[in-house]
């Protein structure tokens, strides 16, 4: 199973999201494209509700601990109760490119 | 000094202080990139720390506020979030009056002594 598929069913699992996307986005990085290190998250899930961002990070950032210790090194996340996902109008910010700093870690 | 002291000076004796992957002047990480460029915005100084620059905080700041990312904020002694959390404060308006309220209560601070 890959990263991606292994993130999707445990946020599955644990936030019953209304819309999940996760992108693998190492390629736009200074890795192998096959790296898996770095990823986007767009989380719509009623579970943030009445959660400061901080919060939610590092709610993911728990369900996600093991997947950091085995080279995840990057995570983008957008996380938004359903109502607050309707508000911007239904997408992810894009990510910024690579400036070449990934291959110090 | 043990790292974590070291850190721990760095985040209560700086109003605002970025951890960060580069310079703001020469980031060298996209994420780092964007939020320090977000702080900028703000203008207030603030301090930085490259944590490229410096390995052994690169490698346990991690667990300093148990935060497994670059780049790290924080205001007023309290870890504020990495990019995407600085990005969005910065988008509702809400990141600079929090810098600028950290940076003068720092200036009261200091003027009191």
């Amino acid at each position: 199973m890959n990263r991606r598929t292994r993130i999707e069913n445990r946020l599955r699992e644990a936030l019953e999201p209304l819309h999940l996307d996760v992108v693998d986005e190492s390629y736009m990085h200074a890795v192998t494209p096959d790296a898996e290190s770095h990823f986007k998250l767009l989380v719509v899930s009623e579970a943030f509700a009445g959660q400061a961002l901080i919060e939610r990070h590092r709610t993911i950032n728990t369900l996600l601990a093991e997947e950091f210790e085995q080279g995840l090194h990057a995570l983008s996340q957008h996380t938004w109760t359903p109502e607050e996902w309707h508000e911007k109008g239904g997408v992810a910010p894009q990510s910024p490119p690579c400036q070449g700093g990934s291959g110090a870690a | 000094m043990d790292v974590l002291e070291r850190i721990d000076e760095q985040v209560k004796g700086n109003a605002v202080v970025i951890y960060m992957k580069g310079t703001p002047q020469f980031p060298q990480c996209g994420f780092s990139m964007r939020a320090v460029q977000a702080l900028q915005e703000c203008g207030v100084p603030f301090a930085y720390v490259n944590v490229l620059q410096d390995p052994e905080i690169f490698e346990h700041l991690p667990r300093y506020a148990d935060w497994p990312t670059f780049p790290q904020l924080y205001i007023d002694g309290e870890l504020v979030g990495g990019c995407d959390i600085t990005l969005e404060l910065h988008a509702s308006g809400e990141l600079r009056p929090m810098v600028e309220q950290a940076a003068a209560r720092a200036e009261g601070g200091a003027a009191a002594r």
